[in-house]
């Protein structure tokens, strides 16, 4: 009862490709591996030495490297798929070798095919999975946000019974970054889109021969909707993602850690002064946003082919756009104002050790800030269309 | 694509190398040289240049003078296509693990694999579970990104990559350093078993009196712009030099010492 099989493959029997044979008998395999056993050979051995190792149920398995030149982990990674592993324990082998090297390899390569492969994921059921942990990261991140406005507004009334805690030398410092550092950009912005409402009003109108409504255009929509939107969006791409960035980058290095066992109050010191200070520049940008904006399109009308002098433009805006539709506008400032500052300053001190975190903590600011201030705009829009404004 | 290296040329040789940083002169003079198989400790105070040496060994700076040789073979004389197979050669453990944040542990590791070779996937991911294996972390750490291991974790997890490759010259920047004694010492008896299954020769730059005790067959002592000796423990001990006699004289060196030599019995323990 002697099966005897044998196989040999060699490749490239010129140089030093790795070879072997196996010879099998009573459920003992001889396996005898010849050639060079590397990372950059054993491509072209792998797969036929596993495909080959299916033919045997062996018990034991006897090596014999007397013939290999070179031996790496690798190597001895592939060659000891020949050793059978069940649960946690594997089968005997020796090994008939000149260097001890390789039996220190083989058994490391042995030890670790016998630990547990993490079981690896089916892909629908991740993104059931995926798709259910985003739902309830949504509901919990609303629910934070609105739990850090709370704690938030206590702390606020707080300062506000005792105003010597604020700290003024901090806000001041962030109405130059929020504020004064924004006021350029934001102008330009809101210019440009004076300019472009303007533009695309006059050659819509002029189907009508009604080409001096454009005053009618640009004054609403700068005053209700774009020039306070254009600050808040600014605002939230600019400062808010500051925030989150400045406020991670000091949590990351402790710095929170060491001012809560100091004894400052985080709300006091690093939320607060933000807040203060994106309440009291909001409604200042705003304002220059609708003034540059109003010039924009009053610039358009007057050098464009309507030919609407400015005279006539500020005349007709005077008489024709209510003064209602610029508090409108600036009555939206101040909420949008906190609501970025909030979520900046809440994303900021979410921020756990990794750099990924802060990354992925600064773009969820940005977002859920935009996102913010354009639900809070459609809210007010159907308040004010309630009320008749 | 073969290459074919001195095995009996020592693995890293510096000759002469002069560096300097405007008119301050960090090394003069240095000589500096590995045999196969050893594991070599470089010390030196703080500012000393270890550092800038192990940068100069690495190759990520040019020395204003001097040559470095590897295998034998002077640095800026090796043909292109070798010079590759040779930086695969040279693995390097830097002092926080140095883990690409945004890979998972078995991601980092198939890192060098992924660029260097044309294996299939699966087999990538077997070899580098296997690393994984090797360098005493449990499997499930495979699937884990570095921001949750723990600094021991990370160094292992950073060894592994280092090794991915099978490189035959290992450099490792403060392995011990920021772990705790138990941890420190598990890690200086993974790199001797891995020096004996790899073949590996090994330069680690250390503060770890323990480990110089332990487990390194000499010990170069990096001191007045170059390296003053580079020999046994015993023969270092000896050395006629102030700051040779404070470090190894001082309370801290005398307790590690007679605890390595005492306890020779732990070695081979992974």
């Amino acid at each position: 009862m002697n099966s005897t099989t044998e196989i040999e493959r060699a490749t490239r029997r010129d140089d030093d490709a790795p070879r072997f044979t196996l010879v099998h008998s009573d459920g003992h395999l001889h396996l005898t591996a010849q050639g060079n056993w590397t990372l950059n050979t054993i491509i072209n051995v792998d797969q036929r030495l596993k495909h080959e190792l299916e033919n045997f149920n062996q018990a034991q398995v006897s090596y014999d490297f007397d013939g290999i030149s070179e031996l790496d982990t690798a190597g001895a990674y592939v060659l000891s798929r020949a050793i059978k592993c069940e649960s946690g324990k594997c089968y005997d082998w020796d090994i008939k070798s000149e260097d001890k090297g390789h039996k220190m390899l083989m058994q490391s390569a042995a030890n670790a095919r016998m630990g547990q492969l993490p079981a690896a994921g089916r892909m629908w059921y991740d993104v059931l999975v995926r798709m259910g942990k985003a739902t309830h990261r949504f509901w919990d991140e609303l629910y934070d946000t609105l739990a850090f406005l709370g704690h938030f507004f206590i702390v606020l009334l707080k300062l506000i019974v005792r105003p010597k805690k604020i700290r003024w030398k901090s806000v001041t410092a962030m109405v130059e970054q929020v504020g004064i550092d924004a006021a350029p950009i934001i102008m330009v912005l809101s210019f440009f889109i004076g300019a472009v409402i303007a533009y695309m009003g006059a050659n819509l109108l002029a189907s009508f021969g009604a080409q001096i409504f454009m005053v009618e255009l640009v004054g609403f929509s700068v005053l209700r909707e774009f020039g306070v939107l254009i600050t808040a969006i600014m605002l939230a791409g600019r400062s808010d993602s500051a925030f989150t960035a400045q406020i991670g980058a000091m949590r990351m290095r402790q710095e929170i850690d060491a001012m809560t066992v100091i004894g400052m109050e985080t709300y006091e010191t690093l939320v607060v002064p933000r807040a203060l200070a994106c309440l009291i520049s909001a409604p200042i940008l705003t304002f220059l946003a609708m003034l540059s904006g109003l010039f924009g399109g009053m610039l358009v009308a007057w050098l464009g082919p309507t030919d609407v002098s400015p005279i006539l433009f500020l005349a007709r805006l005077k008489d024709s756009v209510p003064i209602q539709h610029f508090w409108v506008g600036m009555i939206k400032a101040p909420f949008f104002a906190l609501i970025i500052a909030v979520v900046g300053c809440r994303q900021g001190l979410a921020v756990t050790g990794s750099v990924e975190s802060l990354g992925s903590r600064t773009t969820a600011s940005v977002v859920q800030a935009i996102f913010a201030v354009i639900t809070i705009d459609a809210m007010f829009a159907m308040l004010f269309l309630q009320l008749d404004i | 694509m073969r290459l074919e290296l001195d095995k009996s040329a020592p693995p890293v040789e510096a000759r002469g190398i002069l560096t300097q940083f405007g008119t301050n002169i960090i090394h003069e003079n240095l000589d500096f040289r590995v045999d196969r198989g050893e594991i070599v400790g470089l010390v030196g105070g703080s500012g000393s240049g270890k550092s800038v040496l192990l940068n100069t060994l690495l190759g990520l700076k040019e020395p204003e003078g001097g040559v470095v040789r590897y295998f034998g073979q002077d640095r800026r004389n090796i043909a292109p296509e070798l010079r590759q197979d040779i930086k695969n050669r040279i693995g390097v453990l830097f002092q926080g693990g140095a883990l690409f944040s945004s890979l998972t542990v078995r991601e980092n590791i198939m890192v060098p694999l992924r660029e260097h070779t044309d294996l299939p996937l699966g087999l990538m991911r077997e070899l580098a579970d296997m690393k994984i294996h090797m360098v005493g972390l449990p499997l499930t750490a495979a699937t884990l990104y570095p921001s949750d291991l723990s600094g021991g974790m990370k160094k292992r997890a950073g060894l592994a990559r280092s090794l991915a490759l099978d490189p035959s010259l290992l450099y490792l920047d403060e392995p011990t350093a920021g772990l705790d004694p138990i941890g420190a010492s598990a890690f200086d008896q993974l790199i001797l078993g891995l020096r004996d299954a790899m073949d590996l020769t090994v330069i680690m730059v250390t503060h770890d009196l323990d480990s110089l005790f332990t487990i390194c067959d000499r010990v170069a002592v990096l001191v007045d712009k170059k390296i003053a000796i580079n020999d046994s423990l015993p023969k270092v001990r000896a050395y006629e030099h102030p700051w040779v006699q404070e470090y190894f004289g001082g309370a801290r060196a005398r307790a590690a010492g007679s605890a390595g030599q005492s306890e020779p019995s732990t070695k081979g323990s992974l």
